[in-house]
C-alpha cells in the first residue's frame, strides 16, 4: 500500500509539470482557437534561459532563493519573446483559418528550439537547485522533494489563474473575448491584447514548467519531448476547460507513473518503457469514448 | 454631435452596402433610423462603432465624426473611450458568466466609476440586481436586452446605439424598453435607435431617418415622419383607405412608390 501512494505522489509530482504545460495549451486555445505547438520550444527557452540566469546570480543568494528568483526571471523572459512572436507571426494571421495558424505554430516552435539549442550545447546544463533528488519523508511515504515542490507550484498558479480569470479586469475581458469577440470589441476590449496575454501567460507557464522539469537531469536538447504530453493532458480533459487540463495533467502523470512501476511485474509481454507510451494509448481511449474531453464543450466552436 | 457623412461602405471589396448616408445624432437626442432588412441599417452603426473591419467591409468614401473630429480610422476600443457604444442586434450577452460579471466587462475602459455605474445600472434594472450572481444564459430575453443596455451603459457613454432592442420580445416587455430609452436620455445620453418597430421607435424619437438600399430616403422630425403617409403605410401598416382593402392597382402603385427619389 505504501508503494502505491508512493508511486501516485511520484505520478502527481510529474503530472503537476504536465498540467501547467496543458494549461499553457489551453489558455491560448480559449483566447485565440488556436492550438499553439510552439509550447515545446516555449518550455525549452524558459529552462535554457534559467540555467543562464541561475549561476549568474548564484553568488549572492542562497541556492533556494536563486532557484526561485532565476524561475521568475525565465518566466518574464519567456513571456516577453512569446509576446514578439505573437506580434509578428500570429496577430497578422487574425482572420485566417485556425490550421493555418496552427501550422505556423510549427514552423515557429522548430524555429525557437533550434535557436535555443544553440545555448544548450552538447551536454545537459545543469539548473542550480536545493533539492535535487532527495527524498523526504510525508506522513510515512517517501517521496522526492521536487515533486513536492511542482505540486505546491500547481496549485499556487491554478489559485492565481482562478483570482486572475474572475476578479481582474484583463481577466474578465480574456473570457469574454473567447466567448464572443464581436460583442467584447464592443465592450471596449480589445482583441489583440487579449491574444498577446494569451500568449505570455501560455509562455510563462511553459518557463515554470521546464525548469521544474529539468531540475532533476538538466537541459538537455531533448527536454521539449515531454511537452507533447501535454497533448494528450488537454485531449482528456478538453481543450477549452481549465480545470480539464490540470485534471487531464495530473491523470497522465499518474498513469504514466502507474504503468512504469507495475506494467512489467503485471503485463511484461509489452515490453520495456512503455510507460512513455502510455500517456497516448489513453488518449486513444478517451477520444474513442468522448470525442471532446471530459471537461470539453461538446460543440467547439472555431473563434 | 455625432455625424457620418456621405458614407460609402463596400464589404469584401465587391458589395456596396451603403452609397453617401449622412445622418447626424446631436447631443441630448433620440434619432430613430427605420428600414426593412438588408437597408444597411445595421452596417451604418458598424461603420460609427468601427466594427467594420471584423466584416471584412472598409469605408470607401466620406466619414464618420465626433464632435468634429474624425472617428471612422479609429480602433473600435478607442470609440467606446470616446464615449460611443454599440448595443448588438441579438443581445450578444456572455452567457456562460454572470450577471454581475457581464456589467463588469461592460465597465472595461471605466473601471475607476465602475462602483457608481454599477449601482446606476442595478437602479434602472431592479430585475438584474436581484439576481446579480446568477449566470446570463438563464435570463429571459428581455431580461437579456436590458443586461445588454445595462452593460452598455457601465462606461457611461455619451451616444449609445441600439441594434433592434426589441426584436423578439413580448410587448410588454417592448413598452419597458421603451422607458429605459427615455430614461437613459433623460440623464444626458444621445440614443441612435435602429428599429423595424417604427411605432415604438418614432414614439420616441426626436427625430428620424428612413434607409432603404444603402441610401437615405427620408430625413425629417419624428411628428412629421409619423404624418408621412408613406411612412404611414409602409411602417406602421396604416392604409389610407376606408375599409383597410386594396385594389391590385394600388399594390403596383406601392411597387412604384417604393422607389422614393433620394
Amino acid at each position: 500500500m505504501t508503494d502505491f501512494l508512493e508511486v501516485l505522489l511520484r505520478g502527481l509530482g510529474v503530472g503537476s509539470v504536465y498540467a501547467l504545460l496543458a494549461l499553457g495549451f489551453v489558455i491560448i486555445y480559449k483566447a485565440t482557437g488556436v492550438i499553439s505547438f510552439a509550447q515545446p520550444a516555449l518550455m525549452l527557452t524558459g529552462a535554457v534561459v534559467t540555467s543562464y540566469v541561475a549561476p549568474a546570480i548564484g553568488f549572492m543568494l542562497f541556492t533556494g532563493l536563486t532557484f526561485f528568483v532565476s524561475l521568475g526571471a525565465a518566466a518574464l523572459i519567456t513571456a516577453v519573446i512569446a509576446l514578439i512572436v505573437e506580434r509578428l507571426a500570429i496577430r497578422p494571421m487574425i482572420g485566417r483559418p485556425a490550421f493555418v495558424v496552427a501550422i505556423i505554430t510549427i514552423g515557429l516552435d522548430i524555429a525557437i528550439r533550434v535557436v535555443a539549442s544553440g545555448f544548450i550545447g552538447l551536454g545537459a546544463r545543469p539548473i542550480p537547485n536545493p533539492w535535487g533528488l532527495q527524498r523526504t519523508e510525508l506522513l510515512g511515504l517517501r517521496v522526492q522533494e521536487r515533486h513536492l515542490v511542482s505540486m505546491l507550484a500547481l496549485a499556487v498558479i491554478v489559485a492565481a489563474l482562478v483570482w486572475f480569470y474572475r476578479y481582474t479586469r484583463y481577466g474578465l475581458a480574456m473570457r469574454a473575448a473567447a466567448f464572443d469577440q464581436e460583442a467584447a470589441l464592443t465592450q471596449g476590449v480589445s482583441v489583440g491584447s487579449v491574444f498577446a496575454m494569451s500568449w505570455a501567460m501560455a509562455g510563462a507557464l511553459a518557463a515554470i514548467a521546464g525548469t521544474l522539469l529539468a531540475t532533476s537531469a538538466g537541459v538537455d536538447r531533448q527536454l521539449w519531448i515531454v511537452a507533447l504530453v501535454a497533448l494528450p493532458a488537454i485531449i482528456l480533459g478538453g481543450l477549452d476547460s481549465l480545470e480539464g487540463a490540470v485534471i487531464g495533467g495530473l491523470a497522465v502523470g499518474v498513469v504514466e507513473s502507474m504503468v512504469g512501476s507495475y506494467q512489467r511485474d503485471l503485463a511484461p509481454w509489452l515490453g520495456n518503457n512503455f510507460a512513455g507510451v502510455s500517456p497516448y494509448v489513453l488518449m486513444l481511449l478517451v477520444l474513442l469514448a468522448k470525442p471532446y474531453g471530459i471537461f470539453g464543450t461538446p460543440e467547439v466552436r472555431r473563434v | 454631435m455625432l455625424s457620418a457623412r456621405n458614407l460609402e461602405v463596400v464589404y469584401d471589396d465587391v458589395v456596396l452596402a451603403l452609397r453617401g448616408v449622412s445622418l447626424e445624432v446631436p447631443e441630448g437626442k433620440i434619432v430613430a433610423l427605420l428600414g426593412s432588412n438588408g437597408a444597411g441599417k445595421t452596417t451604418l452603426l458598424r461603420a460609427l462603432t468601427g466594427l467594420l473591419g471584423i466584416h471584412e467591409g472598409a469605408v470607401t468614401k466620406g466619414g464618420v465624426d465626433l464632435d468634429g473630429k474624425p472617428l471612422h480610422r479609429t480602433s473600435p476600443e478607442k470609440i467606446v473611450k470616446n464615449g460611443v457604444r454599440q448595443v448588438l442586434e441579438g443581445r450578444r450577452v456572455f452567457v456562460e458568466l454572470s450577471i454581475e460579471e457581464n456589467l463588469k466587462v461592460g465597465a472595461h475602459t471605466a473601471r475607476p466609476q465602475m462602483a457608481d455605474n454599477l449601482e446606476r445600472v442595478y437602479g434602472l434594472f431592479p430585475v438584474l440586481a436581484e439576481r446579480r450572481g446568477k449566470v446570463a444564459g438563464y435570463l429571459s430575453g428581455g431580461e437579456q436586452q436590458m443586461l445588454a443596455i445595462g452593460r452598455a451603459m457601465m462606461s457611461d457613454p455619451r451616444y449609445l446605439l441600439l441594434d433592434e432592442p426589441t426584436l423578439g420580445l413580448a410587448p410588454l416587455m417592448v413598452e419597458a424598453i421603451r422607458d429605459v430609452i427615455l430614461e437613459i436620455n433623460r440623464t444626458g445620453t444621445s440614443v441612435l435607435l435602429v428599429e423595424q418597430n417604427a411605432t415604438m421607435a418614432l414614439s420616441v424619437a426626436d427625430h428620424g431617418y428612413v434607409m432603404e438600399t444603402g441610401r437615405v430616403v427620408m430625413d425629417k422630425p419624428a411628428a412629421a415622419l409619423l404624418r408621412d403617409d408613406d411612412v404611414r403605410e409602409f411602417y406602421l401598416g396604416l392604409h389610407p383607405g376606408e375599409d383597410g382593402r386594396k385594389s391590385f392597382r394600388d399594390t403596383k402603385h406601392y411597387r412604384r412608390k417604393k422607389r422614393w427619389s433620394a
